[in-house]
């Protein structure tokens, strides 16, 4: 019995694989583009993890000097002696070649085990770790880049970030020059219990004690969170194709439900049955979903890995491995969408009465009492999106404000819509418009869900769009202000970079030392740059967000420092202010400066206060200001004459090339997933048109009886789609305006503590109007086709009694 | 002649084979008489009406229309025949459900561009709808559906009114008031009707009556 019922059941799928595809394929998009997104997240946190607990111990508790950057050496051995069972660690930046290396020395002799990251190995290996000319631990791609440049033994280990490296103690202790002063202090789990506090034997040094998250998980959170929101984004659009096509599929099937009834199927089992049938659909899905994410992620991945690199300089793999966690998840979240959206389905089936007629359009019917809650509640969560915005603070609540706004949008559509066509309707006199848009009104219902879907994606295109470009243009108006030197040199070592500083000044307009030392200010480590005030490049060039009248003068005589805007934001500081920057130097903050792209503070002082403060402040590098005709002259001169390997002399417009090839690809990632988020939605439009148009005859036939032909019905079809994307392209503007301002000034200000000027560029609009329009026109196709072939027979069957 | 049907015939290709369904038809309707239609069922009364309004073409023969063949006219100038030249009457889904009953009755008028207020308003008043012009047809019962199906087939003053069984979905008194409405608005419209009926009695309220039997008309 249960058997011939379920063959009954599934025969509909046989007679309608159109229909099959369209739920499979709509599941498998969605499904696809959530664990595609899953995978690419769970890579990068793990990668985050390892690195972060590699390079900086955070499991363990440390001691970290009260002021300055610095731990003397006596005060570990007074640590020691007292019995405190710590290991030094010695860090700092250091140069090989070309590339920049965090150097961490370690001491393997007292390293707590749980350090991790390291492996001291046999002894043979210890000795040639702690003897001259060293072992650097380093990734692969890090000793790619450092073979050749250095005597030290290169020693890779796969648990190694890329762009840093584990060296013995003494050997960074030289290679930074940092005589006996240690950076921090691990204190290994195991103590004694009796230890003497620290307060009394080095009251200099504070307690840190494990972080619950890496600092740069914490950066990159609010990246991985706005990968998230794509994910879910474009998995509700799929679920609207999931609930459109289960609800019509009962619908077809109300007949065979009741005769299953009738001839004794009990309710309990049709629903079994029915259930199964759903769940067996969503493991398909999401069987193939999940492929399908697989080949996404890895495909995005490389992507990912730039944009992650870019932003926030962390390292990720650009290769996936598989996580039995996120199939589980995409499978998972494949089922809980099929159930989600056809729960009411699955509900009405249960409470049908044996006997009523069928209702093969009752599923549209969504009534215009519906169609007005749904306004109202779109209108307050709209409110709710204003209010939160005004008066809420945090990245959740910025994530809040977007998801009232996107959704109270989409659930206003379809009325706002309706009221529109009814005003149209109303002021058109000749018979055929009226009945255009009359009729137009009437697909609504059928439709809403898809034009809902195609609303998000159009808006979140927009929005998107216009964040990523006007950070695009913010980003390079920044850059030709920053990078105003015509050259950028860079000396090997300190003798040859006072030969510079002999060499230069004759050849060129002026010579501007780029000078930094990185150093602990209000508890969090930053660098600390000194620039030539008096210098026209930077009186003219840097852009400031606010500061004092004479805020360059004050700079030049070192009595006031400039901040970057993100550590501005995130220590609520003011211009005024004193600032405390290591060794006890106090002084006024005089003025704010964007630094867009950066996560981590920065302040700029005088350059000559910077050399008198930090006397082993490293001067290698240096911008020139040349006249630009003159500036490939000077590069030729700086290597034949000079003798600079021609890799230590970059021009400007390399340079800017560079940074921008690394911004491009930053926003690849958020390009693709918009691109799919607008395939999906496409497909939704699709889908519901073609459900469509197999119950339009009857509202068709009339009006093909008193005489418009088959042709011009077509093209009134074709007509009023391109009229629905227009009208929801146009609703779709303004909310993703909205959309890139709650992005703009409240997520990215949280997330990443800078704001964007808002710049709109209609000229993508245009372009994503036209990729909408050639969307819409296939949508409409297979549909259309239909209509425009149809025989006159079928269309004269509507007004006989066979139906 | 309003209407002249000339050895006309048509055929369906069907998976049994052909299915020849009328067989060389000659058929005249002069202006302003009314014809009923009678015959089995599956005899081609249908195919006989959609042939004379435009909606169909047959096989061979020629339909003329004030000296014009039907038969040979393209997908456009039968369109155009269909809006100028008849009004249809089915036994269901004759209006067109976005539009409410006043637009549905001005509709078929304005795009054969004869819409006349006045009349309009006689009809609906003779036809008994003035309480429903605002409504929807799937607001209305199956009587009141067919009284503005009427009222929308001679708001656009058709010479020619074809109508298929239009109360087969009637009960018999409701039935019997819509076609005496019929057919005295049609008188006074000055149009001819074709009616496909499968009661005698309802032929007898007609001006002359044919029967369709084995492809001919007997
Ligand atoms: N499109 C079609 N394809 C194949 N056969 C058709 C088609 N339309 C009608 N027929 C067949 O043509 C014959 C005549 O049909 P028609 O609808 O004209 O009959 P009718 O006289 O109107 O019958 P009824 O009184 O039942 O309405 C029937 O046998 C029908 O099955
Ligand atoms: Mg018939």
């Amino acid at each position: 019995m249960l058997w011939t019922a379920a063959t009954a059941l599934l025969s509909h799928w046989r007679r309608r694989p159109l229909q099959l595809a369209t739920l499979v394929l709509g599941l498998s998009l969605a499904t696809a583009l959530w664990s595609g997104v899953q995978a690419i997240n769970a890579e990068a946190r793990a990668s985050y993890a390892r690195a972060s607990s590699v390079l900086d111990q955070k499991e363990l508790t440390q001691l970290v000097p009260r002021r300055g950057d610095s731990i003397p050496q006596g005060t570990y051995t007074k640590l020691r002696r007292a019995g405190w069972n710590v290991s030094p660690v010695i860090e700092g930046d250091h140069r090989i070649g070309n590339t920049r290396v965090r150097l961490i020395g370690i001491d393997p002799l007292t390293m707590p085990a749980k350090a991790g990251g390291f492996k001291t190995g046999d002894t043979s290996n210890l000795t040639a770790f702690m003897s001259q000319p060293g072992v650097l631990i380093v990734s692969q791609g890090t000793a790619l880049k450092l073979k050749g440049h250095t005597q030290m033994q290169l020693q890779i280990s796969p648990d190694m970030p890329d762009g840093a490296a584990f060296t013995d103690i003494g050997i960074a202790e030289s290679v930074l020059k940092r005589r006996g002063e240690l950076s921090r202090l691990l204190v290994a789990v195991e103590q004694r219990p009796d230890l003497p506090s620290l307060g009394t034997i080095a009251p200099e040094i504070a307690r840190k004690e494990p972080g619950d998250r890496p600092d740069v998980a914490q950066l990159t959170d609010s990246f991985h969170l706005n990968l998230t929101a794509f994910g879910f984004l474009a998995f509700v659009v799929g679920l609207f194709i999931v609930y459109a096509t289960v609800g019509l599929a009962f619908e077809q099937r109300r007949a065979t439900f009741r005769t299953l009834r009738s001839l004794g199927l009990p309710l309990s089992s049709l629903t079994l049955l029915l259930v199964t049938e759903l769940l067996v659909l969503a493991f398909v899905a999401g069987v193939v979903g999940v492929v399908i994410g697989y080949v996404v992620a890895s495909l995005l991945l490389p992507d990912v890995a730039a944009t992650l690199q870019g932003l926030y300089g962390a390292s990720v793999p650009s290769s996936l491995s598989i996580r039995p966690s996120w199939w589980a998840t995409g499978l998972a979240m494949a089922i809980a969408g099929t159930i989600v959206s056809s729960a009411e389905s699955l509900w009405r089936v249960r409470s049908m009465p044996l006997l009523t007629a069928a209702q093969p359009r009752a599923w549209l019917r969504a009534t215009t009492v519906g169609i007005r809650v749904q306004l109202a509640v779109g209108l307050l969560l709209l409110i709710m999106s204003g209010a939160l915005a005004t008066f809420g603070h945090g990245l959740m609540v910025g994530f809040a404000v977007l998801g009232c706004l996107l959704l109270g949008a989409a659930l206003m559509l379809p009325g706002v819509l309706s009221a529109c066509l009814a005003v149209l309707q109303k002021r058109s006199s000749r018979a055929l418009v009226t009945w255009f848009w009359a009729d137009t009104r009437q697909q609504l219902p059928g439709l809403s869900l898809a034009l809902m879907a195609l609303l998000l994606a159009l808006a979140a295109n927009v929005g998107v769009g216009t964040m990523v470009s006007s950070f695009r243009l913010t980003f390079i108006g920044w850059l030709d202000q920053r990078l105003a030197a015509e050259l950028y040199v860079m000396a090997r070592d300190e003798s040859e970079a006072s030969r510079l500083r002999a060499w230069l000044p004759a050849r060129s307009t002026s010579v501007l030392p780029i000078w930094s030392v990185a150093g602990e200010v209000l508890g969090d480590r930053l660098e600390i740059f000194g620039a030539a005030a008096d210098d026209p490049t930077y009186r003219d060039n840097w852009p400031l967000l606010s500061g004092t009248v004479d805020v360059w003068d004050r700079i030049a005589a070192g009595r006031g420092v400039l901040v970057n805007e993100q550590f501005w934001r995130r220590k609520a500081l003011g211009i005024g202010t004193g600032l405390v920057l290591p060794g006890g130097w106090e002084v006024p903050i005089v003025g704010v400066y964007s630094d867009y792209g950066n996560p981590k503070g920065q302040v700029i002082v005088g350059i000559d206060a910077l050399a008198a403060h930090y006397p082993h402040v490293s001067k290698l590098r240096y911008g020139v200001r040349v006249p630009p005709a003159d500036a490939a002259g000077l590069k030729e001169r700086l290597t034949s004459e000079f003798g600079l390997p021609a890799e230590n002399v970059i021009d400007q417009t390399t340079l800017k090339r560079q940074s921008r090839a690394v911004f491009d690809r930053t926003f690849v990632v958020t390009g693709a997933l918009n691109a799919f988020t607008l395939g999906v939605a496409g497909f939704a439009m699709f889908s519901s048109l073609l459900t469509l148009s197999g119950i339009r005859l009857p509202q068709l036939a009339p009006v093909w009886a008193m005489g418009i032909r088959r042709r011009d019905l077509a093209l009134l079809e074709v007509l009023r789609t391109l009229a629905l994307w227009l009208a929801t392209f146009i609703a779709a503007v303004p909310v993703g305006l909205a959309l890139a301002w709650v992005l703009l000034s409240i997520v990215n200000v949280e997330a990443f503590g800078w704001r964007l000027p808002m710049r709109i560029f209609p000229m993508d609009w245009l372009i994503l109007a036209i990729v909408a329009l050639a969307a819409a026109i296939v949508s409409i196709f297979v549909p259309l086709r239909r209509l425009a072939t149809i025989a006159p027979s079928d269309l004269l069957r509507v007004f006989a009694n066979e139906r | 002649m309003l209407l002249s049907l000339r050895n006309v015939s048509k055929s369906y290709t069907t998976a049994e084979g052909r299915l020849d369904i009328l067989k060389g038809i000659d058929f005249d309707l002069d202006a302003g008489e009314s014809v009923a239609l009678t015959g089995e069922s599956g005899s081609g009364k249908s195919t006989l009406l959609h042939l004379a309004g435009g909606l169909d073409h047959p096989d061979t023969g020629q339909i003329l229309s004030a000296g014009r063949d039907i038969a040979a006219l393209d997908d456009r100038g039968r369109a155009e025949y269909r809006r100028a030249a008849v009004g249809l009457v089915f036994q269901q889904f004759n209006l067109i459900p976005s539009l409410d009953v006043a637009a549905n009755i001005s509709f078929h008028a304005k795009l054969a561009g004869r819409h006349d207020r006045e009349w309009e308003r006689e009809l609906v008043g003779r036809l008994g709808i003035e309480a429903l012009l605002s409504r929807y047809p799937e607001q209305l019962s199956g009587g009141q559906q067919q009284r503005v199906a009427i009222g929308r087939t001679l708001a656009a003053r058709p010479p020619l009114v074809l109508a298929d069984e239009p109360t087969g979905n009637l009960d018999e008194s409701t039935g019997d008031a819509v076609i005496g409405i019929m057919l005295s608005l049609t008188k006074s419209a000055g149009a001819a009707l074709l009616m496909v009926t499968h009661s005698s009695r309802l032929a007898q309220m007609l001006d002359r009556k044919v029967h369709l039997s084995g492809g001919k008309i007997v």
